[in-house]
């Protein structure tokens, strides 16, 4: 097996000798991917924040691998985007096998729109994703880890809280105003709150196999039901950077976990799988039970959950990364407005119904595929193999077969910081919809629309006559949350914040007909739209958007 | 002149009537899901009513076997 990667080094904390108490706006306890993601976040928005992990090096094995096209674009706007693309296997393709048959039963593919930056998916080790955003962290003048810090106790005030560290040098305690919790699966602060994690456990057990090996199947996600080199069960076969692929194999509940373990058990298994030619070596190896929960409450007065420590999915459907990272994404401005008394406290609770919506949907898509993939009872047997008997040849069936919903962002439609439709649009980014991406120019240089949009309150207008911003737009930006306007046109003049809708995506995407207004959060989720600029309704939308107004 | 068998997808949110197709035989045994199942098939059968329709869905399922 390979051994760890990268260890980084513990410094000894300046409080350990001095008798002065540090503030710091944020103390974030963690440095997964979602901690550093949400270090990241908050430094873009101006707020000092301490990371702080009881660890001292990246994660071992591949763990999270299937990096969604949502996720990645909230990474890109966090400065680790193209660098995780570059490094990635992308794939957009996948196929489910059913029994001795050869021939996939159907495929699918994930990206519904093309022309966009991002792929639906790339392929790429958890540890790959981490030094990265530990090596932006590092470039950050707001944000830094502390390698071998561990959090032992939170005590909460009114007006903020004292965390309680034990490093290899001593103790300290450090004052916030507030803690996120991104300490994972098994979070010791939600713990330490007392706070239950309901939900369920499968009866079953998987065996997760990464090997590195010369092979030429292609960057897409296979996937077998009661395959000949597994009887029964599933199997999945996913390819990651390095030559290191991914295999899974269902091995029932009723099972020897150390027999299994075994490598001379896993090489029978991989050679039944793949035949007897291949040279392989192990990069990592695991058995695991899949679970579903979440806690009732991500926002605990002045502690935050976010990601694994506050929601837990199978990992049929890539759900947990992808949405521990919408979860930062969501948070880091609200908190960024809070601490700058731009917005209420209250704030918060958008993120909680938010987040907690999302949360209930990636449990209930995952949960179906669990349940299709390990089906409960005789009868759901039944119906799954006939599902997949008569998916080879009907399509409907096709919509029926689940080996996993693949991360999508969560609409949030229902959110009360939208404001409602009150012009018609024939585009689907309805008001809590994450904003969709095309390719533009800006002075002549190609570029993307995500790019230009976020972090703050972004307002895009589609240009009438030429090309200028719609009167009052420049007001909005001395507000005090400000809102830039960028202009959207199809002609190619110069500008100043022009996008150049070049082939004309943009206007397709978000029904923009000459006139049309669209605000953005600065999550990048359209938070309201108009056919004609409105100074008033925009300040409106931003209040509604940030609690200012019941 | 009949309609022609659809076996293009129909139904809304599928997976959400497949788990609720799958929870209906939650706690029954294999005989008590076999008796669900053909009232399901008979009512669904009345429901379509066109003989030639059903004709061509009973091949259709027999030829797959």
């Amino acid at each position: 097996m390979r051994g760890v990667r990268h260890t980084y080094p513990f410094t000894r904390p300046a409080e350990l000798d001095t008798d002065e108490r540090t503030h710091v706006p944020v103390i974030i306890v963690g440095a997964g991917p979602i901690g550093l993601a949400m270090g990241l976040d908050l430094d873009l928005q101006g707020i000092r924040n301490i990371i702080l992990d009881d660890d001292n090096k990246v994660s071992i094995g591949s763990r999270a691998i299937c990096w969604a096209k949502r996720a990645l674009e909230v990474v890109d706007r966090l400065g680790c985007g193209e660098r995780m693309l570059e490094k990635g296997v992308t794939w957009n393709l996948g196929k489910v096998f059913f029994g001795d048959e050869k021939d996939p039963v159907y495929g699918f593919n994930m990206l519904e729109e093309e022309d966009q930056q991002f792929p639906g998916f790339i392929n790429l080790q958890q540890y790959y994703a981490e030094e990265y955003l530990i090596d932006e962290v590092d470039k950050r003048e707001l944000t830094g880890i502390r390698w071998e810090n561990e959090v032992t106790t939170v005590d909460q005030s009114a007006d903020g809280a004292t965390v309680s560290v034990s490093t290899p040098e001593g103790d300290y305690k450090i004052d916030c105003d507030y803690v996120v919790a991104a300490d994972g699966a098994h979070s010791p602060l939600r713990k330490m709150l007392g706070q239950d994690f309901g939900g369920e456990t499968f009866q079953d057990h998987f065996l997760i196999a990464d090997i590195k090996m010369k092979a030429e199947f292609p960057a897409e996600r296979w996937f077998w039901f009661d395959p000949p080199f597994n009887r029964g069960q599933s199997a999945l076969l996913h390819k990651q950077p390095d030559d290191v692929w991914r295999l899974d194999f269902q091995l029932g509940w009723d099972i020897d976990r150390e027999e299994e373990r075994k490598a001379e058990n896993v090489s029978r298994r991989i050679r039944a799988m793949l035949g007897e030619d291949f040279e392989f070596d192990f990069e990592w190896v695991s058995i695991y039970t899949f679970q579903c929960r979440r806690m009732d409450r991500f926002v605990h007065d002045r502690i935050i959950f976010t990601g694994d420590a506050a929601h837990l999915v199978s990992p049929f459907g890539a759900r947990g990364a992808n949405s521990g990272l919408q979860d930062v994404d969501n948070l880091g401005w609200k908190l960024a407005l809070i601490l700058k008394g731009k917005a209420p406290a209250s704030l918060l609770e958008s993120y909680n119904d938010e987040r907690v919506t999302a949360a209930k949907e990636n449990i209930l898509n995952s949960t179906r595929a669990t349940d299709f993939i390990t089906p409960k009872s005789e009868a759901s047997r039944i119906f799954r193999d006939a599902t997949l008997e008569l998916a080879d040849e009907h399509e409907f069936a096709r919509r029926f077969v689940n080996s996993g919903r693949l991360s999508v962002p969560t609409i949030l439609d229902d959110s009360s910081l939208n404001t409602a439709d009150s012009d018609s649009f024939d585009s689907k980014l309805v008001p809590g919809s994450p904003a969709t991406d095309a390719p533009v120019k800006i002075s002549g240089q190609d570029s993307w629309f995500l790019k230009s949009v976020g972090t703050d309150f972004t307002g895009v207008y589609f240009a009438k006559e030429g090309a200028s911003a719609p009167a009052g737009a420049d007001e909005l930006e001395q507000d005090d949350i400000p809102v830039k306007t960028l202009v959207v046109s199809d002609m190619d003049v110069a500008g100043n914040g022009l996008l150049l809708d070049y082939k004309g995506l943009l206007r397709q995407r978000l029904d923009g007909q000459p006139g049309t207004y669209y605000l953005f959060r600065p999550d990048q989720h359209v938070v309201a739209r108009w056919r004609e600029f409105d100074l008033q309704s925009v300040r409106d939308a931003v209040a509604r958007a940030t609690m200012q107004t019941g | 002149m009949s309609e022609t068998l659809h076996t293009e997808p129909r139904i809304d949110d599928p997976d959400d009537f497949y788990a609720r197709l799958i929870t209906l035989h939650a706690d029954l045994s294999v005989e008590q899901s076999q008796t669900l199942n053909s009232k399901l098939v008979l009512l669904m059968a009345n429901q379509i009513g066109d003989r030639a329709i059903l004709d061509q869905i009973l091949d259709a399922v027999r030829n797959r076997g």
